[in-house]
């Protein structure tokens, strides 16, 4: 017989208390998982984004434009190596509830500086030869059952007027993090139609991606950039891409918090169901332990039985939590697949599942191991389970 | 004359509640030979388990000394104590403490898990010991799945599969019928007679004590003769 066995058994004898115990686990893992994975997916963009990219915006706002005649400026600037313009074009595909980024970008020199987003070789050629073809991820594309052919009318709201667009190209992800979710056409077309229907609005991006040599010289190369502009009526305001996406992020700061706290009880909320069980197991146990003490067990037997037992069930929580964890994320994902496309459970996650479950179980054995080897053995066996 | 495995010099034991003392042994002399089977007998509160736990080496006297198996238990650490105790005493109780969650073989197996035995031999000694008290047939069955009678004898046989010196038994037919205390009575007897070993227990039966080798009885704390 082994201890292990000893512990399982123990660990077993009220099946279903033990059940709910780990169910009680399992499901509060999940919610901490989930959650927690919320936060991640918040902070994907940022994190994928390479230090050798910087974002030159207007100043005063992201709202406004800037002269697409920067471009060459800042093309000339020592340290850039790459400069691409982009514009949001904010428009809708039927219906605002089927709401999806799109911008007008120029493929050539946005996909050479965005390398996670890939398209195939003839797809872009395929672009490149048609001014209103577009390039969409292929969540997009999944989302509305779009293939490449197919045209896709979006109704302009910041550019006025029923656009049309035909499918060029589907890009796929070069990693997991990379947003799937975008509509990309090309910013000559829109150019070409605003001079003809606005003049006062053609030539002008809503931001430049800006592509350096040295990462460790952005800050220098973004003041250059911004110095260059200063003083004119359309000043920069240049930072690293990182910077850039987790300046939108600020904006939710105060939930993301509420999300931290929430996760954090979680773990509390794990700590006290598993404290409850063991707390009535230490109960029922005290004769049992007080006569293993009398067969010549010592101390350091009956920490290890339940702590052993704390653990098996924390663990068997916590692995009963990730696989549910591993299948609810996939349908949130899905769910939340237009807002953040980077959601999924990441390594990280599940590690700190783990190492919670790993401290849980310790935690929670504190009180009954106390109880078992504080109690004299005349005592322990004077109560009547 | 046989070796004295106990010896006791006015020993006495007294329980504080609060600061109320509450004398439950007083002065009690005592020397058991090894072989002996003592049956120690008395009313409710006269002291008798509470000698057999100090016997047992898990408590304390208040006063007086007390060797058993050669040690003198005071000067023992709670560590020596524990391993003292894996070592000479097999203990039965009243209601047989048995680990429900273990079958016949692995609660009879649970003090040579303290040992240095291989499996193997641990194997010998469980049936060995599981067939002197008739349960060879039984081995894989629960507590659950036994008999008052049966799951007494399984804790017999726990208390002698590492053959101690010495057995301590706390009112083992306390819990059981006629037939089974009969039985558990006939058991112990063969324990002493067959393989000569020392059995200190805890009566108020008399038929139970009528097996023993001697009879002592204890009144009030205090021993006779």
């Amino acid at each position: 017989m082994k201890v292990f066995k000893l512990i399982i058994r123990n660990a077993m004898r009220h099946r279903l208390r033990t059940f709910l115990t780990v169910l009680g686990l399992a499901l509060a893992v999940m919610a901490f998982g989930l959650i927690r994975t919320l936060v991640d997916a918040w902070y994907a963009g940022a994190r994928i984004a390479p230090p050798d990219r910087l974002v030159t915006r207007h100043a005063v706002s992201f709202t406004f434009t800037l002269p697409l005649a920067y471009l060459e400026q800042i093309q000339k600037i020592d340290g850039v190596s790459a400069v691409t313009p982009a514009v949001w074009f904010g428009g809708i595909y039927i219906d605002p509830k089927n709401f999806f980024g799109n911008f007008a970008v120029d493929p050539v020199t946005y996909l050479d500086m965005y390398k996670e987003i890939i398209v195939q070789p003839e797809e872009l050629k395929e672009v490149l030869a048609d001014r209103r073809g577009a390039i969409v991820g292929r969540r997009l594309a999944d989302r509305f059952g779009w293939k490449v052919g197919d045209k896709v009318p979006l109704i302009g709201t910041i550019y006025p007027g029923n656009w049309e667009f035909t499918i060029r190209a589907i890009y796929h992800g070069r990693d997991k993090d990379t947003d799937e979710t975008a509509f990309l056409f090309r910013f000559d077309y829109l150019d070409e139609v605003m001079r003809e229907t606005a003049p006062g609005r053609a030539g002008q991006a809503g931001w430049f991606g800006v592509k350096i040599n040295d990462a460790n010289r952005a800050a220098e190369i973004g003041a250059a950039i911004d110095s260059r502009f200063k003083n004119s009526w359309a000043e920069t305001k240049t930072e690293t891409e990182k910077e850039f996406v987790l300046g939108f992020i600020q904006m939710a700061d105060v939930l993301i918090a509420g999300l931290r706290i929430i996760s954090y009880l979680i773990i509390g909320v794990i700590l006290l169901v598993l404290v409850n069980t063991m707390v009535m197991t230490a109960r029922e146990r005290i004769s049992e332990n007080a006569f293993l003490r009398v067969l010549g067990f010592r101390n350091f037997h009956l920490i290890g039985l339940i702590l052993g037992e704390s653990l098996a069930m924390a663990c068997a929580g916590g692995i009963a939590g990730m696989g549910l964890l591993a299948m609810t994320s996939r349908l949130v994902g899905q769910a939340l697949s237009i807002y953040l496309p980077g959601y999924y459970v990441g390594l990280e996650t599940y590690v700190i599942v783990v190492a919670a479950a790993v401290i849980v179980g310790c935690l929670a054995s504190i009180f009954p191991i106390q109880r078992a080897v504080s109690i004299k053995i005349i005592d322990g066996l004077r109560v009547v389970d | 004359m046989a070796d004295i495995i106990v010896t006791a010099r006015n020993l006495s034991k007294s329980y504080y509640r609060e600061s109320l003392e509450i004398p439950v042994l007083h002065n009690i002399n005592l020397d058991i030979p090894n072989g002996q089977f003592l049956a120690l007998m008395g009313p409710s509160g006269s002291g008798k388990t509470t000698l057999l736990n100090l016997l047992a080496g898990i408590d304390q006297p208040t006063t007086g000394t007390l060797t058993v198996a050669g040690e003198e238990m005071s000067r023992l650490s709670d560590r020596e104590l524990a391993r003292w105790r894996a070592r000479h005493i097999g203990f039965v109780f009243q209601f047989y403490n048995l680990m429900p969650v273990l079958t016949a073989y692995e609660n009879v197996e649970l003090p040579l898990l303290l040992t240095h035995l291989s499996k193997k031999e641990r194997r010998q000694h469980v049936e060995t010991a599981l067939g002197i008290v008739g349960l060879s047939d039984r081995m894989r069955h629960y507590p659950r799945q036994l008999s008052g009678g049966q799951e007494q004898r399984v804790a017999i046989a726990r208390a002698i599969v590492s053959d101690p010196t010495l057995i301590l038994a706390d009112e083992p037919t306390g819990d059981l019928d006629k037939q089974s205390a009969e039985e558990i009575m006939t058991l112990l007897s063969r324990l002493n007679a067959e393989f000569k070993k020392t059995i200190i227990m805890v009566t108020h039966d008399p038929r139970a004590a009528e097996k023993a080798g001697l009879v002592r009885h204890l009144d009030k704390g205090e021993l006779d003769g």
